[in-house]
């Protein structure tokens, strides 16, 4: 896919010996309001293209935006869960650009008076010593309101760019859709942690975004993208405070599309441009594109000082001053911190420190969350998302919430182990089933055949069977090594082709032999 | 017959129609003739839709003739300027980037003129999108002032009110963001009103400047703009910036007409120099029968006003820069390919289009608006023009805490001759010197006839201006003046001008 050659890069361990990293990441949030930014036109994901547009929306002469107040809504709500003070009076303003996929040529956006600033977000990421977490603070510079752009499709040429493209086409279902920037201060301190804070910070935020029901907050569906600045500074000479020394150049890498690209981007541009101080250049001021398949960034456009968007306060519309009263009543609506709340979810399902730790790694809590909500137990639904789940995640490169699996499935798939109706080995098979896209969990057992077979004659038959070819095992069971039985459940699920409720052929060849 | 109704006033041709002493349909007719009669001279249409102004005409007839109960203004023609979106009707702005554009939309005021069943006779010529003071800006070549041929009808809608100077509309709408309303009603003898900024809407009004545009009516008397103003005005959810409350009560206003025990303001800043000797005659008579109709007038000082011109072309052409960007060839309007580009890119095609597509006046303040936005000049420029605008609102605060109305000359000049100023475009921004204070402060301003200059025959024009949202007080005291001046004259202003021959008729 990447036609770019892949530059020298230095390795982890060796960059950070030499340099400190400093982070800064924006994310948009696309929210999930019923209506776009400034016009009544649906939000709908998917709908076919240039079906969910008005003159407002298409920037037709004439027309002028309103601002949805949702959205306001969204955004206070967002400000006050990132610990934000919210503006008692603010405005939006211009930022002005020509691109085919901007029906405007300006977007209606917030510059030097966003609605929300100066708030913070704690993280946790696994604590160096291995053993607990630990927390890490980030700071959030501000959250504004802004309009989405529409979509380009460039046709033709191997890049699917526009450069070398034959033809572009335009979505402007997307335009207008609104978005949250939400933008950290810059990240210091984190060394060589960087990469994971990046991913953990990304990782709650999705999660207490989700738990403000103000976004799908779908990474693959971009309904959450992050941009990850990134710059290195020599490490601090002896007796130096590492905060004096001053800033590096940085890079905006975009395109980073699931949490794991998140720690991937952030690391690589660490080694890359440690590479080119370490060999005495200069990093170039710029955005790189994130590559998913070669796990490189490469150079984007140059975004010099010269990028000029001759911001000024957009004239069609009038202030948003939100009320006190209005602040302190969203604040009532906001969900439990997710500290607290990972706390207390740990206490009800009785998960270790451990156990809850791979789950909160995995982006799982609040998909177990649902998952025992539609009546999965919580070691079930662990045992799925952090098990299975989660191995295929890493394998594959995806969230363990990228496969299509619901929390509705899993706990479907965790009652018919329960029920009886299907084992382990089984399930997986029904898991798989899922995956490829065959159906609920039910659906692929019964189109598979899968299903323990419950003919308890069937089952002594096999053992009696099993028992009589072997003799010797069957002996040691019969003078007390109850352990040796194993072998003989192995032959009888074999006798079953797999279909056997292994416990109850445990039980049966014990009460055969004397010892049950 | 048909001479009588198109020198008749909206509010004749309203009552007639209402007494069925005339059908709208031949009202419409009467008007459409007079358009193809005097229209090549005057040029003050861009697009004449006789098919679809019949049409609404005849509806409203029958709806009539069922016995509905009508809006005051229906079967009343009228022409709108061609900086409104009209659903279905070509849509320019004058100019070339817009050429074959059919909008999709109507503007809300449209949708108004519609609802009281007002057939639209077509759209009106204008300076490119409405940039200048003379329509000559219009790609589609200028509009001539009835009275002289030779001479520019003001601008930028320069089209409404020499249609209705030249009798071809009762009414138009017209949109004014400096000026654009009542510099024309000057210089033809006409009536405008441009209202408080909110109180018309500006959806589907084609943006110049978007802190500073309003629409308004154009018309030849005080009533007739009073009851077109209440048909448009009012507010509109689908404009931030309407104001949320009733529409002023204007047509009471316009039949009370009663100066008596007001006080009115001469700003000092705006006369004296600069002002031709016949308008400033013209203005003073004026302010006499003010006076002897029982107002009193104290001159009031407004120092800031000298800045005003200077801030309007830094915040206008700033808004206009963005406004503008979205005539880019990619989704309606104009689109030319660059010369010896094979394969060009989308920028290069945005490129060559606004290039061929827009005109000298329209290139010159974009080019200013994105010099004075960028970054290190935008405190220096917009930013201290915004802050001259903070300084013209409070010099209208207090003079407004110390007199009801403020009047002044409407423009220094009687119409000039075309092309007189079109080389030099200080002395074309000059003319609206006394109308842009009450744009970029947000007030309400109206301009009537005051007379003819001798020097050269021309009408000359007498603004009010009121506190915001005082809209109703314009036509408080344009109605008064209005009746003292008709009375001294023996008859309109408009039967003295020189009678248009009607080609090919």
């Amino acid at each position: 896919m990447s036609t770019a050659t892949t530059e020298p890069v230095l390795s982890y361990d060796e960059a950070l010996e030499k340099f400190d990293p400093v982070m800064g990441l924006e994310v948009h949030v696309e929210l999930n309001t019923k209506t776009k930014m400034f016009c009544g036109c649906a939000t709908e994901f998917g709908a076919e293209p240039n079906t969910q547009v008005c003159p407002v929306c298409l920037g037709l002469p004439g027309a002028l935006p309103v601002v949805n107040e949702k959205a306001v809504e969204s955004a206070i709500r967002i400000g006050l869960a990132l610990n934000c003070e919210i503006a008692e009076w603010c405005r939006f303003a211009r930022k002005n650009y020509f691109y085919p996929d901007m029906p405007k040529n300006f977007q209606t956006s917030q510059y030097d008076e966003p609605i929300a600033f100066n708030g913070w977000l704690d993280v946790e990421i696994p604590a160096a010593s291995g053993d607990g977490t630990e927390v890490f603070r980030v700071e959030i510079e501000r959250a504004h309101m802004e309009e989405d752009t529409g979509k380009s499709l460039h046709v033709g040429g191997s890049t699917g760019r526009i450069h070398g493209a034959e033809y572009s086409l335009v979505d402007y279902n997307r335009a207008g859709i609104p978005l949250i920037e939400i933008v950290t201060k810059p990240l210091r301190g984190a060394g060589e942690r960087a990469p994971e804070v990046a991913k953990a910070y990304v990782a709650t935020l999705r999660d207490l975004l989700r738990a403000l029901h103000v976004s799908d907050v779908r990474m693959e569906q971009g309904s959450l993208r992050c941009d990850a600045n990134l710059s290195l500074r020599a490490k601090a000479a002896d007796g130096q405070a590492q905060d004096d020394v001053p800033l590096g150049t940085r890079t905006e890498t975009k395109n980073v599309n699931s949490l794991r690209s998140v720690e991937r981007a952030v690391r690589y541009e660490i080694c890359r441009q440690a590479a080119i101080l370490d060999g005495g250049d200069k990093v170039t001021q710029e955005t790189r594109h994130w590559h998913e398949d070669t796990g490189v960034t490469t150079s984007g456009r140059e975004k010099s000082d010269a990028e000029d968007y001759r911001y000024f306060p957009e004239p069609d519309l009038v202030p948003v001053a939100p009320a006190r009263e209005t602040v302190d009543e969203l604040r009532t609506t906001l969900p439990e911190p997710p500290a607290q709340r990972r706390k207390r979810l740990q206490a009800d399902w009785g998960y270790s420190d451990l156990e809850m730790r791979d789950v909160v790694n995995a982006g799982a809590v609040e998909l177990i969350e649902l998952s025992v909500e539609a009546g999965a137990t919580p070691a079930g639904a662990r045992k799925w998302w952090t098990g299975e789940l989660a191995r295929r995640a890493n394998a594959e490169g995806k969230g363990v919430d990228e496969f299509g699996v619901t929390p509705e499935h899993v706990a479907e798939l965790d009652r018919t182990v329960k029920d009886g109706r299907l084992n382990d080995s089984m399930a997986r098979q029904v898991l798989d089933g899922v995956i490829a896209g065959e159906g609920s969990p039910v659906e692929v057992a019964d189109a598979r055949g899968l299903e323990l077979v419950q003919d308890d004659d069937a089952l002594e038959a096999a053992v009696d069977k099993v028992i009589e070819a072997n003799p010797d095992v069957a002996e040691k069971v019969r003078s007390g090594k109850v352990q040796a039985a194993g072998a003989l459940i192995g032959q009888v699920m074999k006798e079953m082709k797999g279909q056997a409720d292994a416990g109850k052929a445990r039980q049966i060849i014990l009460s055969r032999l004397g010892v049950g | 017959m048909s001479t009588d109704i198109i020198r008749s006033s909206a509010a004749e041709i309203a009552d007639a129609l209402a007494r069925r002493e005339v059908s709208s349909v031949e009202v419409t007719s009467a008007h459409l003739d007079r358009i193809a009669a005097v229209d090549g001279d005057v040029h003050a249409f861009l697009h004449v839709d006789a098919e679809g102004a019949l049409a609404a005409a005849r509806a409203v007839d029958d709806r009539r003739a069922a016995g509905e109960e009508l809006h005051v203004m229906a079967g009343v023609p009228i022409a709108v300027k061609d900086v409104m979106a009209t659903k279905g009707l070509p849509t320019t702005c004058g100019s070339k980037i817009l050429e074959g554009w059919i909008p999709p939309y109507d503007a809300t005021l449209v949708s108004r003129l519609r609802a009281a069943g007002m057939p639209i006779l077509g759209k009106t010529n204008m300076d490119e999108f409405a940039m200048g003071s003379s329509t000559e800006h219009s790609a589609y070549g200028p509009t001539r002032n009835p009275w002289d041929l030779e001479r520019i009808p003001g601008g930028s809608g320069g089209g409404s009110s020499a249609a209705v100077a030249a009798f071809e509309a009762p009414l138009a709408i017209g949109t004014d963001t400096g000026g654009s309303i009542r510099q024309p009603a000057a210089v033809t003898g006409t009536v405008g009103t441009k209202p408080t900024y909110g109180g018309v809407s500006r959806y589907g009004l084609v943006a110049l400047a978007s802190s500073l545009d309003q629409a308004g009516p154009c018309s030849r008397t005080v009533l007739d703009a009073a009851l077109l103003h209440s048909v448009i005005g009012g507010h509109d959810p689908m404009d931030s910036t309407s104001i949320d409350a009733p529409a002023p009560p204007v047509v009471e206003a316009a039949r009370r007409g009663d100066v008596k025990g007001m006080r009115i303001g001469v700003v000092k800043e705006l006369g004296g120099e600069g002002y031709q000797p016949g308008v400033r005659a013209r203005f003073e008579e004026s302010v006499q029968l003010l006076v002897d109709a029982g107002a009193e007038v104290v001159e009031v000082s407004c120092p800031s006003f000298d800045f005003a011109l200077a801030a309007y072309y830094l915040i206008l052409p700033s808004e206009a820069s963005s406004n503008l960007a979205k005539f880019d060839a990619m989704r309606y309007g104009l689109r030319v390919l660059p010369e010896g580009v094979d394969d060009p890119s989308a920028e290069q095609v945005m490129a060559a289009t606004r290039d061929a597509g827009f005109g000298d006046e329209v290139k010159r303040r974009i080019i200013l608006g994105t010099y004075a936005l960028s970054s290190g000049y935008y405190d220096a420029y917009y930013g201290q023009a915004q802050k001259v605008r903070t300084l013209i609102s409070r010099d209208f605060s207090a003079a407004f805490d110390k007199v009801d109305v403020l009047v002044s000359p409407t423009a220094p000049t009687t119409a000039f001759r075309l092309g007189e100023k079109l080389d030099d475009p200080m002395a074309m921004y000059l003319n609206d010197i006394a109308t842009i204070p009450a744009n970029l402060a947000g007030v309400p301003g109206m301009s009537l006839p005051s007379g003819v200059a001798e020097e050269d025959g021309l009408p000359t024009g007498i603004q009010i201006l009121a506190p915001a949202t005082e809209d109703a007080r314009l036509y408080r005291v344009g109605a008064v003046l209005e009746k003292l001046l008709v009375d001294q004259w023996g008859g309109p202003l408009l039967a003295t001008a020189p009678e248009l021959t009607a080609k090919g008729a």
